[in-house]
């Protein structure tokens, strides 16, 4: 895989189970954000098969089951809150009261008719969350939805993301602090563009015999290094 | 393609610009204040006004259409939402279409505003009448839209693509006849104006508005339009991938 004349990702194999939140955590620049296009099926792929819910990656079936959020918030700064959900809400065909819902979800209700540029980064990281889960995706992939987020927020989005898992989707979060490792199911470790490990955050404590799981992270990277 | 999403992304794009009331009475008043301004610039010399006036009356929607769509889908590539709209189920032609849904109408309100001022207020002469030169007016903003449009893909940033409007606009200004017959201009210079829409756009507004009566030649011009147009809005269909690097 070759992004911005690089090859970024080399290699990588990975299956995520379903109904389940999986933590792709590694440095930055790493190639996790690659990963995730890849997944979602933006990324224009060198080489080697992309499978997303038994369908390739990107193809036009898929767009109604996938959702993305990206790291910087993609909406209409220059819309209200709730303009910017009616109008994706229509693109992606369902009615008006999964507005409303998606709102809820996100704890926007109040903002509704803000004008989105002028909500915080968090709020406005927010309506991008909320406008990819109007049409209730099977798999949610989430480039850093935390990043930024004082520390009440982010507990409340993770327990948005373990409800939603609940509820049978699957979910793909990334995020470069080892601290919200705990708060995943599954954890995929990458460095350089490899997969270094998949296992639990219980398994990886376990391994390494670390307890803090930043610090487990970096033992895995000197077994991998040790071994390889 | 679907009626639904097109529709939805015409009202989403009216949307922003009804939030921005500036812009709206940018778009209204600055052609006709230039227009005021052209008629005292030529003051005593109504023959050059009505020369240069008329068709710069149809004119004005083209350059203005063309400077706001690529800055709108400079900012939508910018700002991550097309890539969002290329991961949800919407066609590239919704996304077009919705663009031109939304700025045909708001050069229907800009001609509308242009002709009034120009043939109602300070005695332009249309003698065809002022309904086909704001006719043309508003397939001319078309292809405007779809010229900024295929020029958008080539803009990093909002200050390339604001200099694409001399870059690209001014030259056709100034090879179309507008100012120059192109008859009198270096012969290369008149060979090459052959190639360039906007020629074709001018031909057809200085037709419609001399009195030495119509022809088919209009007819031609206005398929020419057309043409340049659809070939500009396939260019930039082909510009929005739903797979980038």
């Amino acid at each position: 895989m070759v992004r911005g004349g690089h090859e970024v990702l080399h290699d990588v194999t990975l299956t995520v189970a379903k109904g389940s939140v999986t933590g792709l955590l590694g440095p930055s620049g790493c190639g996790k954000t690659t990963l995730m296009r890849s997944i979602v099926g933006v990324q224009i792929v060198a080489g080697g098969a992309v499978t997303v819910l038994g369908e390739t990656a990107g193809s036009a079936a898929l767009r109604r089951r996938v959702g993305y959020v990206t790291q910087a918030p993609s909406v209409y700064g220059d819309l209200t809150v709730v303009e910017n959900l009616r109008y994706f809400a229509r693109v992606v065909g369902v009615g008006p009261e999964r507005v409303a819902a998606v709102v809820d979800t996100v704890g926007l209700g109040g903002r509704e008719d803000q004008i989105t540029g002028s909500l915080s980064g968090g709020q406005r990281a927010r309506v991008s969350l909320a406008s990819a889960l109007l049409h209730e995706p099977e798999l949610l992939v989430l480039d850093e939805p935390t990043v930024g987020l004082d520390p009440v927020l982010r507990a409340d989005l993770w327990k948005t993301f373990h409800g939603l898992a609940e509820r049978g989707a699957t979910l793909l979060v990334s995020s470069h602090v080892m601290d919200e490792a705990a708060e995943c199911d599954e954890l995929l470790l990458m460095r350089d563009g490899a997969l270094l490990d998949q296992c639990s955050p219980a398994a990886l404590r376990e391994r390494t015999g670390e307890q803090d799981l930043g610090q487990a992270f970096l033992r895995a990277i000197e077994q991998a290094e040790g071994s390889g | 393609m679907s009626p639904r999403v097109t529709l939805a992304t015409g009202q989403r794009v009216l949307l922003q610009i009804r939030h921005d009331p500036r812009t709206i009475v940018l778009l209204i008043v600055v052609p006709c204040a230039l227009l005021v301004l052209l008629r005292y610039v030529f003051d005593g010399r109504e023959a050059v006004f009505q020369q240069i006036g008329a068709p710069l009356c149809g004119l004005f929607p083209f350059i203005v259409m063309f400077l706001i769509t690529s800055i709108t889908m400079l900012r939508e590539r910018t700002t991550g939402t097309l890539e969002r709209l290329m991961t949800m189920p919407l066609a590239k032609l919704d996304l077009l279409a919705g663009y031109a849904l939304a700025f045909g109408l708001l050069a229907i309100a800009q001609a509308v505003a242009v002709c009034v001022v120009g043939f109602a207020l300070l005695g332009l002469d249309a003698p065809h009448g002022a309904v086909l030169v704001g006719a043309l007016a508003v397939a001319n903003a078309l292809l405007g839209m779809a010229l900024g449009l295929f020029v958008s893909a080539f803009a990093q940033t909002e200050f390339q693509a604001v200099q694409f409007m001399p870059a690209f606009i001014l030259p056709q200004l100034l090879l179309c006849g507008l100012f120059v017959a192109r008859d009198d201009m270096a012969p290369l210079l008149d060979a090459v104006s052959w190639a360039l829409p906007l020629t074709y756009a001018y031909d057809a507004l200085a037709r419609a508005t001399d009195p030495a009566g119509l022809d088919g030649a209009l007819v031609g011009d206005v398929l020419a339009v057309a043409g340049f147009a659809l070939a500009a809005l396939a260019l930039g269909a082909l510009t929005l991938r739903r797979r980038t690097a």
